[in-house]
């Protein structure tokens, strides 16, 4: 590449910034810590590889929440089906072990999903009140099937691979969260079946004049979330060891400020994952780095909360 | 007639680097219909919304009946007399038509609460004088393009302006309608108001304007009464080169080949009505007809939108069931739709992604598009159909509306289709990119595609189509030649003249089908 070209992409990036925010504000907010909290550790390798694992969980959902949006609906249930997910597994592993388990946990998003999908696209309920109420349901079920007891996991193998081990100093989470968000990038960007999602937000009658199953590729997206959720929970299982009906809780809102800050629009029509997977580990980067603070958590959340709306008010656009 | 309701003077108006208005200066007088004219990127509406207060002018002056305007925003412009219809829509669905006229200047009850009962009765007496028949109360969500229409213009002309601006006011507008909208014009007129008329319709403009300034590129071209604008003139004016406008376009004889499309008695949901008409290779044919005639229920009925109620379609002898939109794209149907923004293209996407949309599959490969493919099929349709665009990956909403429509058909001539349904295709486009739009339609007619084209722009049909069917109330009436509607005694005159006496006589036929339809429905009844 000649220097010129460089020069005209750098000024291209610069000139976008609008569109590029979240790549700015999480070097600009990283470089903010690493100055400021040098000497609490942040830039400690453990400390670092601590953000990945408590923010892959977000990351795996926000990818799939990327084309939700992208489709112009949105799931509220994921943290909730998260959450009934660690309880299945667990509960599969103890009967059937851990490959029982990991059916019990994909067939509980597929299931979870399928009806999320029909109520919306067949019965026509708006994906915001499905899934509103599915956040519940699943939780009340995840409460009933446990005895809102945790179930302990006693699989170590199963553990090790989904969330709790590492290969070298590097945590598997990690490995999770690039395969799968290499994964929803290029099926995103590079498929037929991501260039419909888009279309399917972008414009629903221009789509469905041309020829696309909108209803089908809603269907699909809503099925595709709440797998995603299900295998966010069966790592939340693994690393912790047990299934537990809180895990995941609340999870929902920091899974779309994710896909939001990444540049993924509310409206549907525009999304990327790899935006998501920065705007997760931007969450995440701000949680420890306020932890970290000694902030309360009371503040911590008052901060977040601050960052965020900046973050989203500066990428929009000004008319 | 010399008083100046408005004096723009040397309005520039720059957008970055972009000048959309160059010292443009326009005069209003009170009483007269002043005709603003010009193609797409012209700067109407760039200076219409500086008028109105929504850009701030980069240089010039605004004076209102005298007054100079010294802020420039919707609310000063409101409060100086300027009252303007907007041509995207500016209703808000979920209210009723007396609210969406009232919205922000609600009458009120002795204490204080919103009288609904009066807006609506209010309304009703407004619509009563524009002699429209549109029910105040009904929700504006429900309502057909042309009430939708005929309410912004009634929100309009409510609020007792000094200075109407009404932007393409007829475009979905029945011809019937569009007189009474002429006719209140004309009192209004009489009262003092100065009306500022849009259109893209030569013929509306030489009937009901005073006088008329042209713009191109920014910049003012002329200013003149219309006495001395015949439409040849304004057309050169606009155009900035010599031309007919559609009068140039060659209807040559196409040969009609085998039957493509059959429609035996077909019915929708509500229209259309027992339609049975049959649809060449190489004919281009003509749905005539006024507003809710049903043309549009029976193109969305063959591109499989709408469901069909009774009757079957053929196609090439075989009966098809048209469910959704991919059946019929499989069957070799395309339709390329009324409302350009919301059915026919993704806005906010690129021209490659909206011109593959249809045939996703076509360019990819085990489920993977392949951009080289895009490309060449996007390239292949650019130039094919010598869309203007900066590139293939800019938004179409950067571009004009003709090269939109024009996105929108190389979408559907990138599925390779036997039949081509347009509705209303040239809506909203300007006289250069309509003309070039019809040569298309004729050319595509000529490699053997079988189309069926909705205008409600007759001398738009009459140059495209080599057979023109007439709807009113759902049903099929007559079914002509395009050759019936000229005189033979006429040939040896001007081009322009024989369109303007066949246009005649479809008019008289379209009425003449309302009539005949009513009596059916009489008979039925």
């Amino acid at each position: 590449m000649s220097t010129v070209e460089t020069h005209s992409r750098l000024r291209a990036f610069i000139g976008d910034w609008r569109q590029n925010i979240i790549y700015i504000g999480f070097a600009v907010i990283f470089l903010v810590f690493a100055l400021t909290l040098n000497d609490k550790g942040f830039l400690n390798p453990n400390n670092l590889l601590n953000i990945v694992r408590q923010t892959a969980m977000i990351a795996v959902m926000a990818i799939a929440m990327t084309f939700v949006l992208s489709a112009g609906e949105i799931d509220l249930s994921v943290g909730a089906v998260a959450g009934l997910a660690t309880v299945t597994v667990a509960m599969a592993i103890s009967v059937a072990g851990p490959v029982g388990g990991v059916i019990a946990g994909l067939a509980t998003g597929i299931a979870v999903g399928c009806f999320n999908g029909w109520l919306t696209t067949r019965i026509g309920i708006p994906s915001f009140l499905t899934t509103l109420a599915m956040m519940g349901i699943a939780k009340g079920v995840a409460m009933w099937l446990s005895d809102t007891a945790a179930v302990p996991i006693l699989s170590p193998g199963y553990s090790w691979l989904f969330g709790g081990g590492s290969i070298g100093p590097i945590p598997v989470l990690l490995f999770w969260m690039l395969i799968l968000g290499a994964l929803g990038q290029i099926v995103l960007r590079r498929t037929g079946f991501g260039r419909r999602v888009l279309a399917t937000g972008g414009g629903e009658q221009a789509a469905r004049f041309s020829g696309i199953d909108t209803a089908q590729i809603k269907f699909r997206v809503l099925v595709l979330s709440s797998t995603a959720a299900a295998i966010a929970g069966m790592l939340y299982a693994g690393r912790l060891q047990s299934g537990r009906f809180q895990l995941g809780e609340g999870d929902e809102l920091s899974v779309i400020a994710a896909a939001v800050l990444g540049g993924t629009s509310l409206f549907g029509g525009k999304g990327t994952v790899i935006g998501t997977i920065v705007g997760a580990m931007m969450i995440g980067l701000i949680n420890n780095g306020l932890i970290l603070m000694g902030l309360e958590f009371s503040q911590q959340l008052i901060a977040r909360g601050g960052i965020i709306i900046l973050a989203v008010a500066l990428s929009q656009k000004k008319a | 007639m010399t008083q100046v309701a408005v004096r723009m003077t040397d309005i520039s108006k720059h957008f970055g680097g972009v000048r959309a208005l160059e010292n443009v200066s326009l005069e209003v007088y009170a009483g007269e219909v002043h005709a603003l004219l010009g193609g797409n990127g012209a700067g109407k509406s760039t200076i219409l919304k500086v008028l109105n207060g929504v850009h701030v002018p980069t240089t010039g002056t605004i004076e209102v009946a005298g007054q100079k305007l010294d802020v420039h925003s919707p609310e000063a412009s409101r409060a100086a007399g300027i009252a303007m219809n907007y041509q995207e829509m500016s209703l808000v669905p979920t209210l009723t038509v007396a609210q969406n006229v009232f919205l922000t200047r609600e009458a009120k009850t002795g204490r204080g609460f919103i009288n609904d009962a009066e807006a609506e009765r209010k309304t009703a007496e407004l619509f009563a004088t524009l002699g429209v028949d549109v029910n105040p109360r009904a929700l504006v969500g429900d309502l057909g393009a042309g009430q939708k229409q005929l309410t912004e213009i009634a929100k309009a002309i409510s609020q007792d302006a000094r200075v109407l601006v009404l932007d393409e006011p007829s475009t979905a507008l029945a011809v019937s309608d569009v007189d009474r909208l002429f006719a209140f014009l004309r009192t209004l007129k009489e009262k003092g108001t100065a009306i500022i008329y849009v259109s893209h319709r030569m013929d509306e403009i030489a009937r009901i304007a005073d006088r008329a300034t042209i713009l191109r590129d920014g910049r003012h071209v002329i200013t003149a009464p219309l006495s001395e604008l015949p439409i040849e003139t304004m057309i050169e004016h606009i155009v900035g080169r010599r031309s007919l406008g559609l009068a140039d376009v060659e209807r040559g004889d196409t040969t009609r080949g085998e039957a493509l499309v059959e429609l035996r008695g077909v019915s929708g949901r509500d229209k259309p009505v027992d339609v049975s008409l049959t649809l060449h290779r190489g004919e281009v044919l003509g749905l005539a007809g006024l507003l809710g005639s049903g043309r549009s229920s029976l193109a969305r009925l063959v591109a499989g939108i709408d469901p069909m109620t009774a009757g079957s379609i053929l196609i090439r002898g075989e009966p098809v069931r048209l469910r959704k939109p991919g059946d019929a794209i499989r069957a070799g149907i395309a339709l390329v739709p009324e409302a350009r923004a919301t059915q026919g293209i993704i806005p906010a996407h690129s021209v490659a992604s909206n011109m593959t949309l249809s045939v996703l599959d076509g360019v990819s490969q085990r489920g993977f598009v392949d951009e080289s493919r895009v490309r060449d099929v996007t390239d292949t349709q650019i130039k094919r159909l010598s869309v203007k665009t900066a590139s293939r990956d800019h938004a179409v909403s950067t571009l004009s509306g003709g090269n939109q429509q024009k996105v929108v058909i190389g979408k559907w001539l990138a599925t390779d289709p036997d039949v081509l349904v347009l509705d209303e295709p040239t809506a909203g486009i300007d006289i250069g990119s309509k003309a070039e739009i019809i040569r298309l339609v004729r050319d595509l007619a000529a490699t053997g595609k079988a189309i069926l084209m909705i205008s409600s722009e007759l001398s738009e049909l009459l140059t495209a189509c080599d057979r023109i069917v007439v709807m009113a109330d759902g049903r099929a009436h007559q079914d002509m030649l395009r050759g019936e509607l000229d005189d033979p005694a006429e040939a040896d005159n001007d081009i322009a003249d024989r369109l303007q006496m066949a246009e005649q006589r479809l008019q008289i036929a379209i009425q003449d089908a309302l009539t005949a339809g009513e009596e059916a429905n009489h008979e039925y009844r």
